[in-house]
């Protein structure tokens, strides 16, 4: 469960304070799959940083899991993050490193055994439907194809959370429904997942709960809420 | 523990390999600093080898008069041994003196026909000496000319080599000076080039640090490889500068043998070269974990 307690976020800027976020409070059910919309500059993205402790809130508590990120050491932050899958709109994949590797670092990092490890990863690479170009470097894959591994990735540790921020941003609509449809599939298989996007249609096709920020403040939280420009 | 290790030591070999041009590049950097600083100090090391063997070829010798006693002479030596510039002295009596000129002149009958006509010995005894210093002749020759037993002294050769001996030990102190500050100038050099090309090589993976952050890698797992890649830079570099300087002194020693006193310069290098291959060895690992330690800190702290 996620709870955000009254959560600003000032970006001082020559003087000059930027409010990213603004008194935003709300909840995340476990198993939940919650749209996070708004335009580009609205927030989004600084939400999505502020759970993953990438920036400390100016102001307010966040709780991941009955745990406050504020308590949460440095050296410890990796146990953390090691809870939490990330998926991002520049795909943010290990270049020199294959799809395979890409997938295998995330395990490696956590200590995990060898034969785990290799049992565990073709399962990720059927899920994610990109066996056969499994040793590719990232430059030699396709946008969509980029995604998947970094969902593979993402799922590597077997998180609890999933964060998407703009995962289709650069895809065309095509790989944009795939990415969305093994969203769907990975909360459907007990992940929560948080999405952050501004894309109309996709929120308006999913049909699930949608939280509605602009200018850095929370206008609107609905079940199977729809996009409002 | 030991998975994380082996993975690490993996990761680094992997992305050295990978990352071919870059250390390619960056180990070109470390050769040719290396190669500077070696040639320099081989340098320095057959300047002062030469000068020593120049040094050791200076002495000052004492003749006494013909009529001077051998147990007077016996005491000025003594006297000489007590002052702290000298190494050791040497005295050659009338006889022996008279028995090293047959020997050296034994080729030359008309010489050697000369001396058994004049009938006595007309070599004088002396004392040849050594001081540690090139510089202390000076003082030994004063102290010859303050003694009470001047007047049994027929000469003392120091005056006629005076100019040389004072030229030599200038030259020695120069050397040494010049020597230490090059080096000194080079070694600073060496570090800055080495520490900014591999500064340089980290620069170029920022992104993906930050990215191994956000999956959850902790600080030792995301810095070993850039460390076993410092290490790697610091091991091939200092073996191809070996590499390329076997060869090189290989082909100038005969020709720099030839006009300085040093018997042969490669085998002097081949003597040192596993000192001088653990100097660049050391000198690289220790360079390449640095670099990379520092360079990598800026990187990790989201």
């Amino acid at each position: 469960m996620i709870v955000l307690k009254n959560i600003s976020k000032i970006y001082p800027i020559n003087s000059n304070n930027t409010v990213a976020l603004e008194k935003i409070s709300f909840k995340i059910h476990p198993q939940e799959f919650v749209s996070i919309v708004g335009q580009s500059g609205a927030g989004k993205t600084t939400l999505l940083r502020l759970l993953l402790k990438e920036e400390e809130p100016t102001s307010g508590e966040i709780f991941v899991d009955g745990q406050d990120l504020k308590k949460i050491k440095f050296k410890d932050l990796p146990f953390y993050r090691r809870k939490i899958g990330a998926v991002f709109q520049d795909f943010k994949l290990l270049s020199n490193k294959t799809a395979y590797e890409n997938i295998a670092f995330a395990m490696e990092v956590a200590g995990r055994a060898k034969e785990e490890i290799e049992e565990d990863i073709p399962e990720i690479l059927k899920l994610i439907r990109l066996t056969k170009r499994a040793h590719h470097f990232p430059y030699q894959l396709s946008g969509g194809e980029k995604q998947r591994v970094a969902i593979g990735r993402a799922l590597a540790h077997r998180p609890v959370i999933l964060i998407a921020d703009e995962p289709t941003g650069n895809l065309d609509p095509l790989h944009t429904w795939d990415i969305i449809r093994l969203l769907s599939k990975i909360n459907e298989m007990g992940t929560t997942v948080i999405l952050a996007t501004h894309d109309r249609e996709i929120i308006n096709t999913i049909g699930k709960r949608v939280i509605t920020i602009d200018k850095g403040m929370l206008i609107k939280d609905e079940e199977r809420g729809k996009y409002l420009a | 523990m030991w998975i994380t290790f082996k993975r690490i030591i993996k990761s680094g070999l992997q992305s050295f390999w990978r990352n071919g041009w870059l250390s390619t590049a960056t180990i070109s950097v470390m050769v040719l600093t290396l190669v500077v600083i070696s040639i320099l100090l081989m340098t320095n090391l057959t300047a002062s080898a030469v000068l020593l063997n120049l040094q050791n070829k200076i002495d000052v010798s004492v003749y006494f008069k013909l009529e001077a006693q051998e147990e007077d002479v016996l005491v000025v030596k003594s006297q000489l041994e007590k002052l702290n510039e000298v190494e050791r002295v040497e005295y050659i009596s009338r006889e022996q003196a008279l028995d090293n000129f047959r020997e050296k002149h034994k080729d030359n009958p008309y010489l050697i026909q000369g001396l058994q006509e004049l009938g006595e010995n007309p070599l004088e005894a002396s004392l040849n000496i050594k001081a540690r210093e090139a510089s202390q002749y000076e003082a030994i020759g004063q102290f010859l000319e303050g003694i009470y037993y001047t007047n049994i002294i027929d000469k003392v050769d120091y005056k006629q080599n005076k100019e040389m001996i004072d030229r030599l030990s200038s030259i020695i102190a120069n050397i040494k000076i010049a020597g230490l500050t090059l080096s000194g100038i080079l070694a600073l050099i060496v570090i800055l080039v080495t520490f900014n090309a591999i500064r340089l090589a980290i620069y170029s993976s920022r992104d993906e640090i930050k990215i191994m952050r956000l999956v959850g890698a902790n600080n030792w797992f995301i810095r070993g490889p850039f460390i076993v890649e410092g290490v790697l830079y610091g091991i091939i570099s200092s073996l191809i500068t070996l590499g390329i300087l076997y060869p090189v002194f290989w082909f100038v020693s005969p020709k720099i043998s030839g006009f300085l006193p040093i018997e042969d310069l490669f085998s002097y290098f081949q003597a040192n070269s596993l000192a001088l291959l653990a100097l660049l060895l050391g000198a690289g690992i220790v360079l390449g974990i640095f670099s990379s330690f520092i360079a990598v800190r800026k990187y990790l702290r989201v």
